[in-house]
């Protein structure tokens, strides 16, 4: 069954051709206890920013690697409308078993959508960042969006406020953004040469005319870059989001990293395409196919020292409720939410996110303490699968994890590079067969699965694939255990009781998550 | 002729309601509706009509022969 899956799978996964990919030996993403650049963003906290900005970022699931583990996100979808057309997006899309951007089930007015965020903020203290992320465009109905944001400014000012935008009307809501006191605004850029643009947008919707083609990606990567710059010069805090579609801009986005870059973004997060016939977008019905594991991460490599990039998103709804990869939507239905009693304590929200930097204070310090007590680096770079459920430890069962966290372990460092989303093995006691291939492919790139715990079924499965499932450090936080895992590796090939091999592709998952 | 939209194509997103430069889309339960008698094809306002230029999904905002082409006043 693995190997029919394999040889299904294989043609999918070609190399990606011409992309310089800088190995990763000293500027690679992760921590090196202040002294390197990280290129994973915020993930190495204060040391590697400014503190002005790591008091802005480290409570923001979507910026900071480390916080997402701790907080959480919703956002609301006020803003229907778009101005664009993109060929990875169909506007007609609804299912709430789906989980990808611009799709959403229930729409919400200003009132409705304040509503509904007081009443998760006070059900769920980590509930730490609003964002208006669609499902259109947040500035194409700039009305809705700038309404909700004034009412949560007055209601629930520790609230965090951020937008998401394809950034054509940026330019002439700046003044807006900085009077609602949103510090976060992310732009989606997948291009800066309108040729490239014109095979990914149709059309644009501006000062009342439709534009097609190239003029139309002209006018679009001039309005970003305008905005990107007006953003900049007042202070806002902006993150680049580029979706990575072969054979159209993947070569193309390690320039939009330096053009972007140079514009003063924070973080560039290059997100893998979203592309099955069924979703019905335009490369889902001509077959663009979308990216490989490893063409993503090459392409991400290759970008490093441009700006920071991130690793951990999750590609969420536009509606989504939770920590990053859990969706709680479910719970605060515009119904449920009617019924609700809300009462907004801001002393209880302050004391839990209180009880957050001790957790995360320990957890510094632990992986400092595993990377001083590591030896040289060889160069012999491998990657492994976390299950975890958040706290920064391995505490997931095998069979209960939708995604793994990809971690890149050198002699003596981790770099967090990744997640893969799967469907659930463990289905009410035992385990699924036919969704073990698939968490294979998923994590096929890795030599190890850290656990907390695994069924002999998946164990012996999963070794006879090449993948080493570790329970051994059960608990204990991701970082040091990687380290102690990989010493062992190690130290079994010294004695030559194993080969060091490398390991294949691996392919990012699609589709509708039915088992969740 | 005034405009129409086809409600098995609409998506309900709003994106007309706003560009329409006679009020005279309106939604009801979620789907978006133009008043005939309002529309004036954008005629004298725009160079196309916006509802149609705005739609994210075409074949939507279609001309309904029902009623007469509007003439500018």
């Amino acid at each position: 069954m693995l190997s029919l899956l394999k040889s299904d799978t294989a043609p999918r996964l070609k190399p990606l051709g011409g992309i310089k990919v800088e190995l990763a030996g000293s500027s690679g993403c992760g921590t090196t206890g202040g002294a390197g650049k990280s290129g994973c963003g915020s993930s190495a906290g204060p040391a590697d920013m400014p503190p002005e900005i790591w008091e802005k970022v480290k409570n923001h699931p979507c910026y900071s690697e480390e916080a997402h583990h701790h907080f959480a996100r919703m956002h609301v979808a006020v803003a229907p409308a778009c101005n664009i057309q993109c060929n990875y997006c169909n506007r007609k899309y609804d299912c709430s078993n789906e989980s990808r951007p611009g799709v959403v089930s229930q729409k919400l007015t200003p009132d409705q959508a304040v509503k509904k965020v007081l009443a998760v903020a006070s059900t769920i203290p980590q509930m730490t960042v609003l964002g208006i992320a669609g499902p259109g465009d947040a500035l194409a109905s700039p009305h809705k969006t700038f309404e909700t944001f004034r009412q949560l400014q007055e209601k629930a000012p520790d609230i965090k406020l951020c937008l998401s935008t394809n950034g054509l009307m940026l330019p002439d809501y700046v003044d807006e953004i900085c009077k609602y006191n949103i510090d976060h605004v992310t732009i989606t850029i997948n291009m800066i040469d309108p040729d490239i643009g014109a095979q990914i947008y149709p059309w644009i919707f501006y000062q009342h005319k439709r534009i097609h083609g190239r003029e139309a990606a002209q006018i679009l990567t001039e309005r970003q870059m305008l905005g990107l710059e007006m953003l900049t010069a007042r202070g806002v805090l902006t993150k680049v989001n580029s979706v990575l579609i072969p054979g159209i801009n993947d070569q193309h986005l390690i320039e939009v990293n330096r053009a972007v870059k140079a514009r003063g973004a924070f973080l560039h997060n290059i997100m893998p395409l979203i592309s099955e016939a069924e979703h019905g977008t335009v490369f889902g019905l001509t077959g663009q196919r979308a990216p490989s594991a490893q063409e993503l991460k090459e392409v991400q490599d290759a970008c490093m020292g441009g700006a920071n990039l991130m690793r951990h998103c999750r590609q969420c709804r536009a509606d989504a409720v939770g920590l990053l990869g859990e969706d709680r939507s479910d719970e605060f239905t515009l119904e449920k939410v009617e019924q609700m009693e809300v009462v907004y304590d801001l002393d209880k929200r302050r004391a839990y996110q209180a009880g957050v930097e001790a957790q995360r204070a320990a957890q510094v310090a632990a992986k400092q303490a595993a990377q001083a007590a590591q030896q040289a680096d060889d160069g012999i770079k491998v990657l492994v699968a976390v299950a975890t459920k958040g706290k920064g430890r391995v505490n997931e069962h095998f069979g209960h994890a939708h995604e793994f966290q990809i971690y890149e372990v050198s002699a003596n460092r981790t770099a967090f590079v990744g997640h893969r989303r799967v469907d659930h093995y463990c289905q009410g006691g035992w385990g699924e067969d036919d969704v073990l291939p698939s968490i294979v492919t998923a994590i096929n790139d890795c030599h190890a699965v850290l656990v907390a715990k695994i069924g002999a079924c998946p164990r012996d499965e999963l070794k006879e694939a090449g993948i080493d499932p570790v329970e051994k450090y059960a608990h204990e936080f991701i970082e040091q255990a990687a380290l102690s895992w990989f010493a062992e590796y190690r130290e079994r090939v010294a004695n030559g009781e194993i080969v060091h091999q490398t390991r294949g592709d691996a392919s990012i998952r699609q589709g509708a998550y039915l088992a969740a | 002729m005034a405009y129409k939209i086809d409600d098995t194509f609409c998506t309900g997103c709003s994106a007309c309601e706003t560009e329409c430069p006679n009020q005279a889309i309106y939604e009801k339960s979620g789907m978006f509706y133009i008043k005939p008698e309002k529309c004036t094809e954008c005629i004298g306002s725009f160079d196309e009509p916006q509802c149609v230029a705005v739609c994210p999904v075409d074949d939507t905002c279609i001309i309904d022969t029902k009623y007469p082409r509007y003439v500018a006043a």
